[in-house]
């Protein structure tokens, strides 16, 4: 499958930018002004900007914790996360739910989970609604590999292959879950990989660093849904570069080889990816130039936008409880 | 997240203390930990899981290191799988071993409300005492730093309505070096809760074994005027609202901590009450139907005739947590809040 020349530029226009906002956030992190714990995707950017490069905008998509890249690539509002992620009234949660609880439904994004796992049954829940209206509407669900440990990503397949629903599930495996390595959590390969008879769940195992790779699997996976064939599994292979959360200076060291982290940057999904383009002339360095200039910039107002924002006070404590 | 940056490690203030064994000074972690490493060695039984036990900050420090000492057979990482995991916690348990499964936040233990409630709690009581499962579960509240909805719950109440299940919450070095022994001890499930704000605390705590004993409360601040439940660490703040008041005003408080709210030690809080006729009741989880609600309850249900004015509650507003840090200071409540509703009970 041929990538049109569009997508692959606007893929890696998303990745490029995913990129630049981590390393912002990355930077600024220790001045405290961002009072959330953060949990940056470098190195995962390539599944973001994949499989959300299938998307429309009224499909939708579940995040975790890791929430960042999953909201920018289906096209969330970067001021408004900016400015979440500074606690401001202006903030897409408006100043409720901080780094992990990011949300932007005019994107299909309706919100996210960190209790790991947690976004998994909700995503087929939207998989449940999309097929009861009758509408082809994708429903798609980030999670890790430590949420794949947990017990109700096996019932929540089981109901979409049961239902046919229009779900792709989207593993991310980064190898750890905080500090415990994935060896100590699971024997081998997710079991939905061999269990699954194909009818019932289009499953693959893929390099997740691979964006092309990514977009033509999500694709496949998108297209059944979107022809009410059922769920995908789809196991991308990455790595997590940074530590579990905050910044590179609260990593703690020891855990983790630093063999193993070198030789994954050097597998990093935006430079390879951007380096296919540049040599089949998908974009030029001119064009790269600019979109960094422009990146930069749109970055710098985020930033500005969210500090000269307001802070949420004690009357509006309690709004927003229930629904009026 | 620069849990460590907010507040330095401070001295444990000089509160009234009755049949303490002498101690040295060490930190809250090393309390806990000292008493889970002393039950390893004396009993081979005794196991230590959880998300993370064997990792560098080894849950906050409670369980560094310990696998390198007893190994990973007995000191060892799980899964994120909290429901099936408490289940095989419960199922050892009951054959004969002594699990004690650490979760670094309490909001994960829901995952795990089917095996606590509908399984562990219930056990012993539905075959007749046939059965007994001697589990003890460890969570540690999270607070500031936007920790949000989802990781910063005080949700004691909702295991305080659970029959079958012990509930200790500790607020001293002391006491958490002890309680955790006698949770491990004791054969029936016993849910430690404890709050990351205990971990910034020095206490004195003997280097030997010992135990707390569970429903066995404490009077941290002796006085006449008017009594003070401060759950977890609202006991310390407690104590200090009351310094502070005697100090401005010469009213005469008496704190207590409960220490277990399950048995809770209701004697304690009523000879008190008898004494004061005035009581004023702070805990960290919400207000309604929670730990202020049943200790109101139940004082009023057996002590009436001897209050003087009307119980005053504080404790956190019906709300999920806000993460935003100017939410988060209208939302918790400590200090200033149990000195000013001493203040309202006083005036009545
Ligand atoms: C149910 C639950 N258990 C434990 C945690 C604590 N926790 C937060 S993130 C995390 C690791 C998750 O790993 P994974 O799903 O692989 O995502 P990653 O962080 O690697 O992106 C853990 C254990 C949690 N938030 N929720």
């Amino acid at each position: 499958m041929n990538i049109v020349a569009k997508t692959r530029r606007d893929m890696l226009f998303s990745m490029l930018r995913i990129r630049r906002v981590q390393e912002r956030i990355e930077a600024d992190y220790m001045q405290d002004r961002m009072k959330t714990p953060v949990h940056l995707c470098v190195g995962q950017e390539a599944i973001a900007a994949g499989v959300c490069a299938t998307l429309r905008r009224d499909d939708s998509i579940q995040s975790n914790h890791r929430s960042h890249g999953h909201y920018l690539a289906k096209g969330g509002n970067l001021p408004a996360l900016i400015a979440e992620l500074h606690c401001r009234s202006t903030g897409c949660s408006k100043g409720y739910g901080g780094s992990m609880h990011v949300v932007d439904v005019s994107v299909g994004h309706l919100g996210t989970s960190s209790i790991v796992g947690g976004g998994i049954p909700i995503g087929t829940g939207i998989g449940l609604a999309f097929q009861m209206q009758k509408s082809d509407k994708v429903s798609v669900i980030f999670f890790g590999d430590g949420a794949a440990d947990e017990g109700v990503l096996y019932e929540s397949l089981n109901y979409a292959m049961l239902k046919k629903l229009p779900v792709v599930f989207v593993l991310e495996d980064n190898h750890w879950a905080v500090c415990s390595p994935r060896s100590t959590r699971q024997v081998a390969d997710n079991v939905f990989l061999k269990g699954a008879a194909k009818d019932l769940l289009f499953a693959a195992k893929i390099d997740g660093n691979d964006a092309a790779l990514v977009y033509q699997t999500a694709k496949k996976a998108v297209d059944r849904a979107r022809k009410g064939q059922g769920p995908s599994f789809i196991v991308c292979d990455t790595y997590r570069i940074l530590g579990h959360a905050g910044c590179k200076a609260q990593d703690p060291a020891g855990y983790r080889d630093t063999c193993e982290i070198d030789a994954w940057a050097c597998k990093c999904p935006v430079d390879t990816f951007r380096a296919a383009c540049l040599a089949d002339g998908t974009v030029d360095q001119a064009l790269l130039d600019e979109w960094e200039r422009d990146i930069a910039s749109e970055i710098e107002a985020a930033f500005r936008f969210a500090l000269e924002s307001p802070l949420p006070g004690p009357q509006d404590l309690h709004k927003h409880l229930f629904s009026e | 997240m620069p849990w460590s940056r907010i507040a330095t490690d401070q001295n444990e203030p000089e509160f009234f203390r009755e049949n303490e064994l002498p101690g040295r000074r060490i930190t809250y972690a090393e309390a806990i930990r000292e008493g889970l490493r002393q039950a390893l060695a004396l009993d081979e039984r005794v196991f230590v899981m959880g998300q993370g036990v064997d990792d560098p900050s080894g849950m906050f420090g409670a369980t560094r290191n310990l696998h390198q000492e007893f190994g990973r057979d007995r000191v060892f990482d799980t899964p994120l799988a909290e429901t099936a995991l408490t289940g095989i916690a419960v199922g050892a348990a009951m054959a004969g071993q002594r699990p004690v499964y650490f979760h670094n936040r309490p909001d994960f233990l829901y995952l795990a409300m089917d095996q606590i409630v509908n399984h562990a709690a219930k056990w012993s009581y539905m075959f007749g005492g046939a059965v007994n499962v001697p589990l003890v579960l460890w969570a540690c509240i999270g607070r500031g730093w936007g920790s949000a909805a989802q990781h910063s719950q005080a949700n004691q109440g909702m295991f305080m309505h659970a029959p079958g299940l012990k509930l200790v919450m500790p607020s001293t070095c002391y006491d958490a070096k002890g309680l955790m022994l006698a949770a491990i001890k004791d054969p029936n499930p016993v849910l430690i809760i404890e709050h990351r704000f205990n971990f910034k605390q020095k206490g004195l705590v003997p280097e030997e074994m010992y135990t707390v004993p569970l429903g066995k409360g404490v009077v941290r601040r002796p006085g006449k005027d008017v009594t003070v439940v401060g759950v977890s660490h609202l006991a310390m703040d407690a104590f200090h609202a009351a310094q502070e008041l005697a100090a401005e005003s010469g009213i005469d408080a008496e704190v207590i901590d409960p220490r277990t709210l399950r048995p809770l030690d209701e004697e304690l809080i009523l000879e008190s009450v008898r004494k004061t006729g005035r009581l004023v009741v702070a805990d960290t989880g919400w207000k309604t139907g929670g730990v202020t609600a049943e200790i109101a309850a139940m004082v009023a249900e057996k002590a009436f005739k001897y209050l003087r004015a009307p119980i005053k509650r504080v404790a956190a507003p019906d709300l999920p947590t806000p993460s935003g840090h100017t939410l988060e200071s209208a939302y918790y409540i400590g200090q200033p809040d149990i000195k000013k509703a001493m203040i309202e009970v006083m005036a009545e």
